[in-house]
């Protein structure tokens, strides 16, 4: 699917629904003599989920890490909701991008609360001063964080354990207050790194109902997972990187009866394509 | 606890009554005997029927453990520090006679008895059953808890003033093992840990009481300046270590040369203040000069900051190490002839406020204090100021967004935190704190010259705070107070000094790497294992084996 060239950003967000929230054109990342992504376009639409496949070193996480600003891509151009992204990480997270890691990266020593108070950061302001002085304003949002960080572990089902450090969690809470702490951050589209790496099939499936429970919040998701179970239930959309390019992008039925995918990714028969 | 020691307790177990017993009474009769053959040796040591010195300790010891610990069960630690406490103070004391009479000889029976009855009591410890938790403190009555609050800071200052005026240095190194001895076995019974509720629970109370004892510190003295003026560098230290908790125990950025920043406030306050030789012309109102010498340093240091902040770890810690040092050496080559070299700039007149001369001595309440307890009260603001600063950030979404940037930069980074800013802010601050406290350490030494802002003072600053406790206040003060009455009470042992302060880092870092008063936080992160994973060699409550 060959992309269309980024249209002029416009001066503030597209209404919802008006075009894709996120899109990715033309995107090339080098390292030295190595492409590790060639030219991979993605739009991602309004509630939708998209997945991303491959074969281990495909540039699934690369292509992330120039999506959120982690690697500065090549060449290629990012827009958010019509508006072109660049720069650092922190940017690109309050335009509208959240991210979770493959390698969990939570704060270990900080608690589940804390921790998504931090993903709050750059949704409030209170500056040195406020915060020494404790005025009205500061009481306000900290009341209003501590609310909305609540809310937040309620959703992922980790308010039993806002007290404890992270470091503390098990392996599977893990990887829900790092989801939990991404949408702190109020993005509009939410990219989850093998969000189900290492949990077990009930695990997988709970988090298969945590994501289509954010997108029915409103948010768009991209989901890079080895697990084709998860990939084929869950997504509307699936894309297939190989050797940094895209190979496809289709449905699900698209991309799983497509022999390319099933030459290169699935390998022979396949009888094993789903086992966790 | 090694495999021995636990075969040695079930092995005691039988015994440890009659043991203990007997060590009790050894202990009793040793503290009546003379303990030195000849006189001279601090705590009248050749007397009958005196416990004086050492032997109170060992005598106080002994009592403490009767009346806490004898309820045997699960007080082995208690039982152990205490009971080891006491045989090492005797122990020490003892070779402290030897050495001063030039021999064994000199030892009275009394020394032998008590250090005997000492080691039969740690043996009759190592039999009892290992350390259960304790009980969860129960409610009572607020304004007794209050009194509960009061008395345990009481008895700190207490302790501090029989330690600041333990003069002589093998009594007061007697002192110090029984002291230290005595607070684990307090912490082992589980009042520390009650102390610390109450404390959570009225921390205004707490933070009241707290202040009126240090308020009180001066008023123990009896008019003497010596530890006045000890406990006068200790306040401008306290403040400078708390900045640098900013940078450190938040933000995670090891800063090798801080003391550059106080520096740089303390020349300031030398050329603004009119001193002797001072280069400038001019001298300026102190509260307009402590917010130059502030904002100076903060200038600096977003200076040095803007371009090193993007390094991490060691490559930042080298950067700073290399701008402490050229922060000294610059004003040792004396530029544009302005800060006279080596020599420095003396003559820095005394603070006045409103009619109040800071130099001089006042009557207060029958009391003479002097201009050290002047300077004193004055860093006291200073450090009260610096904590609210420090407290109240670290509680705000710039507190968190530092500790996330030490815990993972990248990934705090992706949670929209702007890194290089705060990283910059953290610096800033701490550079601010640093300055004003250089601004005050200026008056009270009435001079600056570039040796006293050597690397060495930098990295006293950074064990201070790491010793203390990283990331939190009263950590940072105890940290400062540890380092420079603790060198002072060593003078006697002169080439020693060091060595022995090496020594009690080292132990430290082993046995309490989260420092004195760790935040809750680094508690959990050294300590959460311990207590989740019982001690597998050491037979669970009630099971004791007899052989």
């Amino acid at each position: 699917m060959s992309s269309v060239a980024p249209p002029p950003a416009p001066p503030g967000p597209t209404p919802p629904g008006a075009g894709p929230v996120l899109a990715a054109s033309r995107i090339v990342k080098r390292f030295g003599g190595l492409t590790a992504v060639n030219d991979v376009s993605l739009e991602v639409g309004e509630r939708e989920i998209v997945g991303l496949i491959g074969p281990n070193g495909a540039g699934k996480t690369t292509f992330f890490n120039c999506l959120t600003g982690m690697e500065s891509p090549t060449s290629g151009s990012l827009t958010y909701r019509g508006q072109r992204l660049s720069g650092r990480p922190e940017h690109i997270t309050r335009s509208g991008l959240a991210r979770t890691f493959q390698n969990i990266r939570l704060f270990p020593n900080m608690t589940a609360l804390e921790n998504v108070l931090v993903g709050r950061h750059s949704r409030t302001d209170v500056g040195v001063f406020a915060a020494i002085g404790r005025g009205p304003k500061y009481r306000r949002e900290e009341r209003e964080s501590a609310a909305r960080a609540r809310e937040l572990l309620q959703f992922v089902g980790l308010l039993r354990v806002e007290d404890e450090l992270a470091k503390n969690l098990a392996y599977g809470d893990q990887r829900k207050l790092e989801i939990a702490r991404a949408l702190a951050t109020e993005p509009g589209v939410l990219l989850l790194d093998e969000p189900t790496a290492g949990m077990n099939p009930q695990e997988t499936r709970a988090t298969m109902e945590l994501v289509r429970a954010i997108r029915d919040r409103g948010l768009a998701v991209v989901v890079i997972e080895h697990d084709m179970r998860f990939i084929f239930n869950l997504c509307d959309r699936v894309a297939v990187l190989v050797h940094g390019q895209k190979l496809v992008e289709g449905t699900p039925a698209q991309v799983q009866a497509d022999e390319r995918v099933i030459a290169a990714y699935l390998g022979t028969p396949a009888a094993d394509e789903g086992a966790p | 606890m090694t495999v021995a020691a636990a075969r040695l307790g079930r092995a005691v177990t039988p015994f440890r009554l009659p043991l203990a017993a007997l060590g009790f009474a050894l202990v009793l009769a040793g503290v009546d005997l003379p303990w030195a053959t000849f006189s001279g040796f601090p705590g009248l040591m050749t007397l009958s029927l005196y416990p004086g010195g050492a032997k109170a300790y060992c005598l106080i010891l002994a009592v403490g453990f009767l009346l806490f610990v004898i309820p045997w069960d699960g007080r082995r630690g208690a039982a152990l520090a205490a009971l080891g406490g006491l045989a090492g103070t005797a122990a020490l004391t003892l070779l402290a006679i030897a050495k001063d009479g030039g021999g064994l000889v000199n030892v009275s029976i009394g020394a032998w008895l008590t250090l005997l009855g000492g080691l039969f009591g740690v043996a009759a410890a190592t039999g009892l059953p290992p350390d259960s938790p304790p009980r969860p403190w129960r409610r009572l009555a607020v304004p007794l808890e209050w009194l509960l609050i009061a008395a345990a800071y009481l008895a700190v200052l207490f302790a501090l003033v029989v330690a600041l005026n333990t003069a002589d240095s093998p009594q007061f190194i007697a002192f110090l093992i029984a002291g230290v001895a005595a607070a684990v076995a307090v912490v082992r019974l589980g009042i520390g840990a009650a102390v610390r509720v109450l404390t959570d629970r009225h921390l205004r109370v707490a933070t009241a009481v707290g202040l009126l004892v240090i308020l009180a510190f001066p008023f123990t003295q009896n008019g003497s300046d010596y530890w006045l003026r000890v406990a006068a560098s200790v306040g401008v230290f306290a403040a400078a270590a708390i900045g640098l908790n900013i940078v450190v125990g938040l933000a995670g950025l090891l800063d090798l040369g801080y003391i550059a920043f106080f520096g740089i406030g303390a020349y300031t306050a030398a050329f603004l203040s009119g001193a002797n030789n001072s280069t400038i012309a001019v001298h300026l109102p102190f509260a307009l000069v402590i917010v130059m010498g502030a904002v100076i340093a903060a200038v600096f240091g977003v200076i040095i900051g803007t371009p090193t902040l993007r390094l991490r770890g060691d490559y930042l810690a080298i950067v700073t190490l290399g701008f402490g040092e050229i922060f000294r050496l610059v004003m040792q080559n004396n530029p544009a002839h302005k800060t006279n070299g080596p020599n420095g700039i003396f003559g820095i007149p005394d603070l006045s406020a409103g009619g109040f001369q800071l130099g001089s001595s006042h009557e207060v309440f029958g009391v003479s204090l002097s201009n050290f307890a002047n300077y004193y009260y004055l860093e006291l603001v200073l450090v009260v100021v610096v904590m609210i600063v420090f407290s109240r950030l670290n509680s705000s979404r710039i507190g968190r967004a530092w500790v996330a940037i030490r815990e993972d930069e990248t990934a705090a980074a992706a949670m929209g935190i702007n890194t290089i800013n705060l990283k910059l802010l953290a610096f800033g601050i701490g550079a601010f704190l640093a300055g004003a406290s250089g601004t005050i350490n200026a008056h009270l030494t009435t001079q600056v010259s570039p040796d006293s802002y050597t690397f060495l003072q930098s990295v006293l600053l950074l064990a201070a705070v790491v010793l203390g406790g990283m990331g939190t206040i009263p950590g940072a003060v105890v940290g400062s107070a540890l380092l420079i009455a603790l060198p002072e009470k060593l003078r006697s042992f002169q080439d020693y000094r060091l060595l022995l302060y090496g020594i009690a880092l080292i132990l430290m870092m082993r046995f309490r790497p989260e420092g004195v008063i760790a935040n809750r936080r680094r508690q959990r992160e050294f300590h959460d294992e311990d207590a989740s994973t019982p001690d597998a060699l050491s037979a669970p409550p009630g099971s004791v084996v007899s052989r």
